[in-house]
């Protein structure tokens, strides 16, 4: 079987193809949510030193891998778009920021809120934290540069130019319990080496984690569709995707 | 029941962060899901006035 997968790197043939895509992580992400909230607040055994405190971490460590991981993707995107000159992809680089902005703003308030009955302290200005702070700057950045510019394709490039010189923050992040002495503690999970936690607790993080990149995926795509007929608006092709919005049942409730 | 909510002692840290993370979660799809109705609106408001009327109530 052959598929022209070049076909879908333009925005009309990728509108409906998202539509679908945001309906499958959308259930996904809650199927997982809902396993992974059991096994994190339910479940999973309370903490012999940190007591149910610790419970904060189901959260904190899928939102602070995923404001990282979003944020390479998007410089991914942006690399892609400046490269190719390709609209879709600076419309999926755009389409990240947001949800990038709120996983590292979760992921900073998760912390505080899990630093205060453990720490003593809801913020230290410790290199984790702070290039995790510098992080969520970087996301509102590149959201602020882009409303800033009128002209969107001109505003394309400079948001892409920004998320790839950003883009040398993440490894800052990553390597920072290591590179300094820090008041963050090191990798609770590694590749590499066997986990230090029990096993309920693996699985717990790792569902939650799933959950968290299926609800991406699904804000990310339901963003790009707004995106693509708030961008492409005058396009011929526009007019057929009135019929689309009926098959895809946006604003069923209401129209 | 009471039991689970105090979570031991932790609830204001523990609720909190759980809190916070389910008001992000609905209020950003519902914020995605009203973004994408207003760009259709917008879009079904320029093509009835640039295209043919005809067209807009095949769409209905």
């Amino acid at each position: 079987m052959l598929i022209n997968w070049y076909r879908f790197s333009s925005p009309v043939s990728f509108y409906p193809l998202a539509g679908t895509g945001a309906h499958v992580f959308g259930v996904l992400a809650a199927l997982f949510a809902g396993a992974g909230l059991f096994v994190a607040l339910y479940a999973a055994p309370t903490d012999a030193t940190q007591g149910d405190a610790y419970r904060i971490i189901y959260l904190h460590v899928p939102a602070a891998w995923m404001a990282m991981f979003i944020y390479l993707v998007m410089a991914g995107w942006s690399a892609a778009a400046l490269g190719f000159n390709a609209r879709l992809s600076a419309m999926m680089a755009q389409a990240l920021a947001p949800t990038g902005a709120l996983m590292a703003a979760l992921a900073l308030w998760t912390g505080a809120f899990w630093g205060r009955p453990t720490w003593g302290t809801y913020w230290a200005w410790d290199a984790r934290m702070t290039s995790t702070l510098i992080l969520l700057f970087l996301y509102l950045g590149i959201i602020a540069l882009r409303n800033a510019i009128e002209d969107p394709r001109r505003a394309d490039r400079a948001c892409a130019l920004l998320a790839l010189v950003g883009a040398v923050n993440v490894p800052i992040i990553y390597f920072s319990v290591r590179w300094w002495n820090t008041l963050h503690q090191g990798s609770s999970i590694s590749l590499t080496v066997a986990p230090k936690m029990a096993m309920t607790m693996v699985t717990g993080i790792l569902v939650m984690t799933a959950a968290a990149w299926c609800y991406t995926i699904a804000v990310t795509l339901m963003r790009v569709q707004a995106i693509i007929v708030e961008r492409e608006r005058g396009a011929t092709w526009l007019d057929s995707l009135i019929d689309l919005r009926r098959r895809d049942g946006i604003g069923r409730s209401s129209a | 029941m009471s039991e689970f909510l105090a979570m031991g002692g932790y609830a204001w840290y523990v609720w909190m962060s759980y809190g916070a993370a389910a008001i992000a979660v609905i209020v950003e799809v519902a914020a995605l899901r009203s973004r994408r109705k207003r760009a259709f609106d917008d879009l079904r408001m320029t093509s009835a006035a640039a295209g043919p009327v005809t067209n807009v109530r095949g769409a209905r």
